[in-house]
């Protein structure tokens, strides 16, 4: 019997249920537990769910009494290792891995007492833009169930959306937290690089990877920033927040001046109901208070093909370690020498996009190309860094959409490797810059949730929450999808 | 920029893959598309820009230099494919 509903359910109001025993750690992390059993065969957000673990966890805080976010649940993307728990990033390479220590973001998440229900699927070692990449099947969107969640965080972001968790942890190389969230109408924060510790997030791409919170509202993002943000010993490019994350509760944007990067915009591929969603919501900022400003961002249009050579470039580095030696799968024929076995292993360990961009990573990387692709790729960089920084002196924070489309059928870009790349358009310089981003649903086009992107300079995440805060509320947007409303 | 179906076997070497011929010829034709739009890139003048690796300025982060206990060996072994007499083991090198 089920005692509260979690569908639309925030962090914020669990904490506050638990601390004035309107309900135990054990019935909140049940009446999950009960939903993700009833509803996720139709979706697929979870790779594995952990129910003995989560209640044991859940009886524990009970016995002690929660105090602030104690017993608070959680979802957790399959690629940040949890001690003694399989986590597969969504390979096949790595089925049945059982990491021998906790991602320094998940150890932060347990200090603070929130219960992990289980793993969300993903593209595999988050390469791609739809979930449909993950080894064991796709995530659906729960909009439509067609339609593809977006990735590579899809199943986070529809599991927050769907109702099975409150809160869920994302990582973003290049948009895997934003344009899920976009694509299914939650908030995807992606904080600076170096805020939250990549120790035991299973490498994609070092220089670009982010951990980050999906939540149903900006003051939850606020709450799980708050959780997994710091130092952290163990990864050398963590570094101490300025200051601390305030839980915003910013009314108006007046003082807030928002550059529109109108050349960035002018790009074709961008649906007309986002950039009507867009423009409305810019309208809504002006009427908060906020002054708006046009700016340009001329490199940010190259933004895709750098991010296309770097991120492969360094994801073929990293992905060099599973090679059937020490841990995951290992396939082997007798007669075997050692370079067969890593080339069987690997061929079949992986799948089609990771052996994709394994292998343009390695080309561009290779005697005679390197300076041509990587090397240009890099300077790119620095010209990217350059134009914000430029822009930043002019303006608080720049608005663009967080995905060129609202979500697609599932199977319709799965064999054009650049239409998929394309979904990460207004994602990917946010991440060659480390810049943090916000994605917050601001409407729906024809029935689907559009997600409205703010970008703010190297550790503004308090500025970036605030104004994002202050949308959302004169926003109103209804998180639950629409299928799955009272009465709908 | 084509990348002809040589051009991927070597790469694929590089990588330790092993791709059956159909792999091969879709690879050839998905890489030299992804180049193909890659090339913009190289309208850009960039001859005095410096190579940006990290976008965070960080640098030389140290530790002490404490001796700490490592992971225990039979934990690390534990989820290998195969280990024997404390060691990770591997089909011969030739």
């Amino acid at each position: 019997m089920t005692v509260v509903d979690t569908l639309g359910l925030t962090a914020e109001r669990c904490a506050q249920l638990l601390g004035a025993r309107e309900i135990s750690c054990r019935e909140l992390v049940e009446a999950y537990l009960e939903r993700i059993d009833a509803h996720d065969p139709d979706l697929h957000c979870f790779l594995r769910t952990r129910p003995e673990a989560a209640l044991a966890e859940a009886d524990a805080l009970d016995a002690a009494g929660p105090k602030g976010l104690q017993g608070v649940p959680i979802a957790l993307k399959d690629i940040l290792c949890v001690r003694g728990e399989e986590t597969t990033a969504g390979s096949r390479i790595l089925a049945g891995h059982r990491p021998l220590y906790d991602a320094g973001a998940v150890t932060r998440c347990r200090d603070a007492g929130l219960i992990a229900l289980g793993k969300t699927n993903m593209d595999e070692f988050a390469m791609g833009s739809s979930t449909e990449h993950s080894a064991f099947g796709p995530t659906r969107n729960p909009w439509d169930h067609e339609l593809v969640p977006g990735g590579s965080s899809g199943g986070s972001a529809a599991a927050v959306a769907a109702g099975f968790a409150p809160l869920a942890l994302g990582t973003d190389t290049g948009g895997s937290i934003r344009q899920p969230a976009a694509l299914c109408g939650v908030v995807g924060l992606k904080p600076t690089y170096g805020a939250v510790s990549r120790h035991g997030l299973i490498a994609f791409g070092s220089s670009l990877d982010q951990i980050g919170p999906f939540s149903l509202t900006v003051r939850d993002a606020a709450l799980a920033l708050q959780v997994i943000a710091g130092h952290d010993p163990c990864d050398s490019t963590s570094v101490p927040l300025p200051e601390p994350v305030s839980v915003p509760d910013a009314e108006d944007m007046r003082g807030v001046t928002i550059g529109i990067p109108t050349d960035l915009l002018a790009i074709e591929g961008v649906e007309d109901g986002v950039r009507a969603s867009f423009e409305e919501t810019i309208g809504e900022a002006e009427r908060l208070g906020a002054s708006i400003r046009e700016i340009t961002l001329p490199t940010a249009r190259h933004a895709l093909p750098a991010y296309y050579l770097i991120a492969p470039a360094e994801a073929s580095a990293n992905l060099a370690r599973f090679d059937g030696v020490r841990y995951g799968l290992r396939l082997e024929e007798p007669g075997d020498t050692v370079v067969d076995m890593y080339g069987r292993t690997r061929s079949q360990g992986f799948g089609d996009e990771v052996k994709r961009r394994i292998m343009l990573g390695t080309y561009v990387l290779s005697a005679g190309y390197y300076d041509a692709y990587y090397g240009t790729a890099q300077r790119v960089r620095t010209l990217l860094l350059r134009e914000f920084a430029d822009a930043f002196s002019g303006v608080d924070l720049i608005a663009t959409p967080a995905s060129p489309t609202v979500a697609f059928p599932i199977g319709e870009r799965i064999d054009d490797p650049w239409a998929m790349y394309a979904c990460d358009l207004f994602t990917v310089p946010v991440n060659l810059t480390g810049l943090p981003g916000i994605s917050l649903p601001s409407g729906l086009s024809d029935g689907l949730p559009v997600g409205f992107q703010l970008i703010g300079p190297a550790f503004s995440e308090n500025r970036i929450l605030a104004a994002a805060h202050a949308l959302e509320q004169a926003i109103g947007f209804d998180p639950v999808p629409t299928g799955y409303r009272v009465g709908g | 920029m084509a990348i002809s179906s040589d051009d991927v076997l070597h790469v694929a070497r590089l990588a330790n893959l092993s791709l059956s011929d159909e792999e091969v010829a879709r690879m050839s034709e998905q890489l030299s598309g992804i180049l193909e739009h890659v090339a913009a890139l190289s309208s850009l003048d960039l001859e005095d820009v410096p190579a940006t690796a990290h976008a965070l300025d960080v640098q030389n982060v140290t530790r002490p230099d404490e001796v700490r206990p490592s992971w225990p060996r039979e934990e690390v072994l534990a989820g290998a494919p195969a280990a024997q007499d404390g060691m990770f083991r591997v089909p011969p090198t030739s």
